[in-house]
């Protein structure tokens, strides 16, 4: 059996600016990027204004997905204890290697060269396609964008609409080519039909399936999965052996929970007031669904971040996803620039942490903090807050570094630290400043070349020069006499 | 009322001019200022950027300065958003619970420089005129942070002559976010020249905001491209050639 590395949520090919760079490139890829995320955004905007209680619904999700992250080996031990009375089998799986072993064996003791799948992230965090494919069993996504993404050969660029970086056209071209039907025509109706056609075959054959779960309720000891196309069902209820992979931070107290967020994720993911397909399953039933069925309940990283209290709420998240639709600086690049399975604001702040912030250390810098990802999320995860704990987290490890501590960035902020902390330091500066400016003052006032890392600056932005004076000169020659002189006066009126 | 002015570190050194306008309207209303020369910088820089430790000093630097102040007034939301947002955190942070509580008592007596006037002076017609088209970039601090809402608006609506022409996609951030720009300065000219487009074309000559570093980004790239569009602090805008009689009956 060939192992894969423990943690594969990030793609650790290159840091996020450069891989930003690159996609900014791509004219096309940011076009469909652009319009699929305003179009959604846009149904967001309206199903979540129509809703008189909205802000309620957020606070309750929040609510209740802290609750249960403060509680979660209760709820944990309770879900495992209701899902194995209904006939499921739990898995405990500390990282991506365990999981991938518990699901290639259970795959394997059933003899199975193939296995349909529905949408899981948690399956693209662990690798676990590779790693079935490296020992010989074929995965088949059947959710509509992950059939694409997987023949293909690309990665999801968003986790709700994974191949939201490509348009009609491009599909259609892949389908020509990787299901050999070169007269297929370019309507979403065409595409659907070839999807379908292919599909059907492997629900009606395969008899293994894995899915992930967007709630494990810990009451019943069900699973939830909310979705649109309906291949899940299909998969949910066709083969014989079920198996779930879900994160252990995904576990609600009780059934009635669900009614938030059955609310709340739709709206926020693809602006619709319902999912069309919302399905619980609760162990095995003589007659009806698999005949077994197994949950993977997986860490790979998760607890670190519960114990790290400003960044726990990192965990609330149900994937939405509309961060990543609300987010300026995702509109620019689309998923891929983020080199993880979680992009976008959510995944800045996931990635990282997953990996200890061994990898993907740049993340949580790829946000200007404009607090539009903080503005719609369900369950008021306060990203912004987080991904400045995390840049205190990464500033800390650089500085206990030779090289992060004579980096040209920890000296530049130790001295502004410096002359922040006295008013007469900082005034010395800015009179060092306007003369110190003067080479690089063009003629008409503006400074269009800066030097070093400030060169970002001016690759396409002029600087206004500092002018000769500044405010606190002009307060002292100015107003400050007078201050003065009224001050007194009106302390004689008042005595 | 007796108002302390906190002018940020880049306003006092690249635009000195938004505090002297913040004066002038202020002073025309009525209202004694006052500035402390010892003032330095919120340190939103310096705790943006992940220098967490770093900014504790300075927040406690403005502590000092201020705490005895009746009322702060600061023309940058950002700024105002610093102290509001992460203050407490910060001071929690270092375990220094005098500090907590000096901040606690400090912060309501902090205002942004629109919302000081429509929230707390009840003033929306400053009796300025400004016979240009102008347009208003909500920044995202003073949206998302600070609520202002319509304030600013409310504010340019009462100017004379000003044309104020509505933006597309007035939500979405210029793309600055302080050393965003600079640590991500691709993706930030990205963000910038889809801001830029929406301004050039809602034909203002003019930009405004409440705060100058978006102000300061934005002109950037409105100069670097050689368009005519210049920016202005709301607060500019607002100490323009004022109609003396109007502002007697505003007095607060
Ligand atoms: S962080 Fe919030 S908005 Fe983003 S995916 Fe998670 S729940 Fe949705």
């Amino acid at each position: 059996m060939s192992e894969v590395p423990a943690q594969t949520a990030h793609w650790n090919r290159q840091d996020f600016p450069a891989a930003a760079r690159e996609m900014l490139e791509n004219s096309q890829t940011r076009k469909n990027v652009q319009h699929a995320t305003n179009v959604i955004q846009a149904k967001r905007n309206k199903v979540t204004a129509e809703m008189p209680d909205w802000e309620d619904l957020r606070e309750a999700g929040a609510q209740v997905r802290a609750h249960a992250l403060r509680h979660l080996d209760y709820y944990l031990t309770q879900f495992e204890a209701n899902c194995t009375r209904a006939g499921g089998h739990v898995h405990w799986a500390s990282d991506a290697v365990e999981a991938n072993r518990i699901i290639l064996g259970l795959v394997q003791q059933h003899q199975a060269k193939e296995v349909i799948k529905i949408k899981t992230m948690t399956s693209e965090e662990i690798g676990l396609n590779a790693h079935l494919e490296a020992n010989g069993v074929r995965p088949v996504e059947t959710d509509l964008a992950e059939l694409i993404i997987q023949l293909g050969k690309d990665r999801p660029s968003h986790f709700v609409v994974p191949a939201l970086h490509m348009n009609r056209q491009q599909v259609r071209a892949m389908f020509q080519r990787e299901m050999n039907l070169p007269d297929l025509g370019d309507r979403p109706e065409d595409l659907a039909t070839a999807a379908r056609t292919y599909l059907r075959e492997k629900f009606l054959r395969v008899k293994v399936a894995i899915s992930g779960g967007n709630f494990l309720i810990a009451d019943s000891g069900g699973i939830c999965i909310t979705e649109s196309e309906g291949n899940g069902r299909m998969c949910l209820t066709l083969p014989d052996v079920l198996i779930s992979i879900v994160g252990i931070e995904k576990v609600i107290p009780s059934f009635r929970d669900l009614e938030v967020f059955l609310q709340t994720l739709p709206r926020s993911a693809t602006g619709e007031r319902m999912n069309p397909y919302n399905s619980t399953w609760c162990g095995v039933h003589p007659g009806d669904g698999p005949k077994e069925f197994h949950v993977v309940l997986l860490d790979n990283g998760r607890s670190p971040i519960l114990a790290d209290k400003e960044a726990r709420q990192t965990l609330q998240c149900i994937r939405c996803a509309a961060c990543l639709n609300a987010c300026p600086v995702y509109h620019q690049t689309g998923g891929h620039a983020y080199e993880s399975v979680y992009a976008g604001p959510i995944g800045a702040i996931l990635t990282p942490q997953l990996h200890s912030m061994g990898e993907g250390r740049s993340l949580p810098y790829a946000s200007s903090l404009c607090g539009a990802c903080y503005q719609v999320c369900p369950v008021k995860i306060n990203i912004p807050e987080v991904l400045i704990h995390l840049r205190g987290k990464v500033v800390r490890e650089d500085q206990a570094t030779f090289a992060g501590k004579f980096s040209l960035w920890n000296i530049g902020m130790q001295a502004a630290a410096f002359l922040f902390k006295d008013a007469s330091r900082l005034a010395m500066a800015e009179r060092i400043g306007q003369i110190g400016q003067k080479p690089l003052v063009s003629k008409n006032g503006f400074i269009e070349w800066l030097p070093l890392m400030l060169n970002g600056w001016t690759q396409t932005r002029d600087l206004k020069a500092m002018p000769a004076q500044s405010f606190r000169d002009w307060w002292a020659k100015e107003k400050a006499p007078q201050a003065n002189s009224s001050q007194r006066n009106e302390m004689g009126h008042d005595g | 009322m007796r108002v302390s002015l906190f002018i940020t570190c880049y306003n006092d050194a690249l635009f000195p001019e938004t505090g002297k306008a913040v004066v002038s309207v202020l002073e025309r209303l009525g209202h004694e200022i006052e500035f402390r020369p010892e003032q330095t910088c919120c340190g939103q820089m310096h705790w943006n950027t992940g220098y967490l430790r770093e900014a504790v000093p300075i927040i406690r630097h403005f502590v000092q300065v201020y705490r005895d102040a009746e009322m702060v007034v600061i023309p940058s939301s950002s700024c105002v958003s610093m102290m509001r947002d992460h203050y407490i955190k910060a001071a929690e942070m270092e375990g220094d619970a005098r500090l907590v509580t000096e901040i606690e008592s400090l912060l309501p007596r902090i205002y942004e420089f629109s919302e000081f006037l429509v929230r707390k002076l009840g003033v929306e017609d400053v009796g300025a005129a400004y016979p240009h088209k102008v347009t208003y970039h909500a920044s995202c601090h003073s949206m998302r942070s600070l609520h202002l809402g319509d304030i600013p608006i409310r504010l340019l609506k009462q100017v004379r002559g000003l044309d104020l022409q509505p933006i597309q996609n007035m939500q979405e951030c210029c793309g600055f976010g302080g050393t965003f720009s600079i640590k991500n300065a691709d993706v930030s000219s990205a963000m910038l020249a889809d801001k830029v487009r929406n301004v050039l074309n809602t034909g203002a000559e003019v930009c405004t905001a409440v705060d100058n570093s978006c102000l300061m980004h934005l002109y950037g790239s409105l100069h670097r491209q050689r368009t005519f569009v210049r920016t202005a602090h709301l607060a500019e805008i607002l100490a323009s050639g004022h109609a003396g009689a109007k502002v007697e009956e505003v007095r607060a």
